[in-house]
């Protein structure tokens, strides 16, 4: 038994201030990652993988066909045009397909922006693979110009039988203020 | 040897510099009661704006401030001290130790205190106003969309963790090593097994809050992005944080007030306890389950089907200590020579309204009839019949029972009993009609509301200013006891009380036990 005081109870307490402290640290060190960790693999509020997808291609799965729609929307105070390029389409399951979302600066001003994809359903989410997406990076865009994003994505063979539509919506936040000097450079 | 029998200093510093634990119990069983009054007057203004549909009073923003400094100042402010009063009061004296285990510690925990909610009350006056987010404080309203009150905010909550986390650790350290001889675990008073078991739960998660607030803190101020979509972070991960502590906070809360009543029932009931083991294990087993049962506040957040029925399972199996523990304070009754002092009337009521309670609460442990129930003013009667008629009935029923050990003057029972009454009455007639407002729909934390609901909200306001008021008779009678009570002799104030506080001189002399007492090896428990 580790004894630091002659005092009993100053050892008690002392052992009580590490867990303290302990618990203090697993708050930082335990439960933001795993949350992150478990939200990610199971597609926890319809998460995506925020890398691009690299698996070889297993084929085509010709037998069935998954509608997947997209939607585009602004975070409280965005001033950007945002749209998606195609609203919907059609695709086979193990199919690389693109499409492009739309993006105007109205402001005279530089900006950079983030999108945050969610699934839905969410169990869709961990069969809904981006090979290519504008949301892994920061997207800066020049006072009154346009541009158009890229996307690139490959539903799983593996995805429920019983799920027949995808539905990939992104949320377009301002984060000029918090870009980093990198992207506001380039 | 003469110097060592020393009564208290005189003057204020006997209270600043104190190391006594009556003297630090004291102060904190007042402080509560000034917090609940403060509390309390924010709880009147919210319901005289809810008195009329309509926007009558106050401004939105100014009643969202009242909701979150009523919720703020009743948790950490009233029922949270008060109990920690109760503790440095009793527990020594219940396990015959000379004080707590380490008296300047508990000064310390004690004094950095009343700065902490004069910091979170001075907000109010700050540009911008008071915290304004609920007591909840979920991210991002409480970091994008807050005021500039929100960094005083974080400062408070990290103080009076700390004062938490080091009175517990006092508790602790005094249950564990300044027992008197003969006084083993299972012989421990069951105030002291609940208190001991809470100030665990409290030692585990205040850390886990302070560790939120700072998140926050680091978001508001330092880029960071733990709650912001849009730096990659998630607001839903605050939920999750917030209710890890948030739970185990509840039972923090009414633990010790389950030790409270488990040491009043049986003196009014001329009987021991009925199943003290069970007691303690059925505690011990509430204090577990409250740590895998945090997402059932947030079951319309989008979880997984098996995560909602994971929580919806767990939460509900803590239905099962908790029944164990109300049916043995029945049949401790059960036959005995009862007798209905205001104490005793307060325990009773307490069972009832708390009992109540608990169903509410396993109504919304229901992942499914949840999304029916959730925000709604159904919540708010669930969690205010658990806490009011709950933690609050109980403390005023502990200040009844142990005030004439205390001061050594009897309070006045007929005065004590109307406090009763109305307290009684008028709580039921505030929160009784919120269960029904809340199932047809009336949010909460909303200054105006559809006219539907009027009448109904007109019931709760009369009520709770009746409420209100009835703690201002209780506030007399205690100064009146105090002041010019009739004198009690007896070391046993009451005829069926059990314990070694009861064994000590009336009233309680400064210093205790300081040579420790024979306990008695037949003695099953006290």
């Amino acid at each position: 038994m580790l004894r630091v005081s002659r005092n009993p109870a100053v050892d008690t307490a002392l052992k009580l201030v590490a867990t303290a402290v302990l618990m203090f640290s697993f708050v930082f060190v335990v439960m933001v990652p795993l949350y992150n960790v478990l939200c990610d693999a199971l597609g926890i509020n319809g998460k995506t993988s925020g890398q691009a997808y690299t698996a070889a291609p297993a084929g085509i799965d010709e037998s069935r066909e998954i509608t997947v729609q997209f939607i585009a929307r602004n975070n409280d105070g965005m001033p950007w045009a945002f749209n998606p390029g195609d609203r919907m389409l059609r695709v086979h399951p193990g199919a690389a397909t693109s499409t492009v979302f739309h993006a105007r600066n109205p402001l005279p001003k530089a900006m950079v922006a983030q999108a945050i994809p969610s699934v839905s359903p969410s169990r869709a989410a961990e069969y809904f693979h981006k090979t290519e997406c504008f949301c892994f990076n920061q997207q800066p865009l020049d006072g009154a110009s346009t541009a158009e994003m890229p996307l690139q994505f490959i539903v799983d063979r593996d995805l429920p039988r019983d799920i027949k539509t995808i539905t990939l919506s992104y949320t377009l936040f301002d984060v000029t203020d918090m870009a980093s000097d990198a992207v506001a450079a380039r | 040897m003469g110097d060592h029998h020393h009564g208290p200093a005189k003057g204020l510093s006997r209270w600043l510099f104190t190391t006594n634990h009556k003297d630090i119990g004291t102060m904190y069983l007042w402080f509560s009661f000034a917090m609940f009054l403060l509390g309390g007057t924010f709880a009147m203004i919210i319901r005289a704006e809810l008195f009329q549909p309509g926007m009558q009073l106050v401004e939105p923003a100014f009643f969202n401030q009242m909701t979150t400094l009523h919720g703020l100042v009743m948790v950490f402010g009233a029922i949270m001290p008060s109990f920690v009063g109760l503790a440095n009061w009793l527990i020594p004296m219940m396990i015959g130790a000379p004080d707590m285990a380490l008296p300047r510690l508990n000064n310390w925990s004690f004094w950095i205190l009343p700065p902490a909610f004069l910091l979170l009350a001075s907000t109010l006056f700050m540009e911008g106003g008071a915290p304004a987010a609920g007591w909840t404080f979920y991210a991002p309203l409480s970091t994008t969309y807050a005021g500039p009150s929100v960094t005083i905010f974080i400062f408070c909550i990290h103080i009076l963790g700390v004062s938490s986390i080091m009175g517990s650790i006092n508790i602790i350290a005094t249950v564990m090593n300044m027992r008197a001889p003969g006084m083993s675990y299972m012989k421990m008073p069951l105030f002291v097994w609940t208190w001991l078991i809470t100030a665990f739960l409290l030692v585990a998660v205040m850390p886990v809050l302070a560790g939120a607030v700072t998140m926050m803190l680091m978001d508001v101020h330092f880029g960071t992005s733990f709650f912001s979509a849009a730096g990659g972070g998630d607001p839903v991960l605050f939920q999750h944080i917030f209710w890890f502590f948030g739970h185990p906070e509840v039972y923090i809360i009414i633990l010790p007030a389950f030790g409270v009543v488990s040491q009043i029932i049986p003196a009014f009931s001329r009987k021991p306890l009925f199943g003290y083991d069970s007691m303690v294990y059925a505690t011990a087993a509430i204090a577990f389950l409250s740590f895998i049962v945090w997402a059932h506040h947030m079951y319309t957040v989008g979880m997984p089907v098996a995560g909602e029925l994971f929580f919806m399972y767990a939460t509900m199996l803590i239905a099962v200590p908790t029944g164990v523990k109300v049916f043995n304070w029945i049949t401790t009754m059960w036959r005995g020579a009862l007798t209905f002092e205001t104490p005793m009337l307060f325990c009773i009521g307490f069972l009832v309204l708390f009992t109540i309670g608990g169903f509410t609460g396993l109504m919304l442990s229901i992942a499914p009839a949840d999304f029916q129930y959730h925000d709604s003013y159904f919540v708010v009667a669930h969690f205010h019949y658990v806490m009011v008629a709950g933690a609050v009935f109980s403390m005023t029923a502990a200040v009844y029972f142990w005030l004439p050990k205390w001061c050594g003057k009897m309070y006045n029972e007929t005065m004590g009993k109307t406090h009763f009454w109305i307290s009684f009455i008028a709580f039921n007639v505030t929160f009784f009609p919120q269960h029904f407002v809340g199932l047809a729909g009336m949010p909460r934390r909303i200054p105006d509301y559809s006219l539907q609901f009027a009448d109904f909200n007109m019931m709760s306001s009369i009520g709770a200013f009746v409420y209100g008021a009835s703690q201002l008779l209780f506030l007399y009678n205690v100064i009146a006891t105090i002041v010019a009570g009739k004198p009690v002799s007896d070391d046993k104030v009451w005829d069926g009380a059990e314990g070694l506080e009861w064994t000590v001189a009336t009233p309680a002399p400064y210093h205790t036990f300081e040579v420790p007492p024979k306990i008695d090896p037949a003695h099953a428990h006290f």
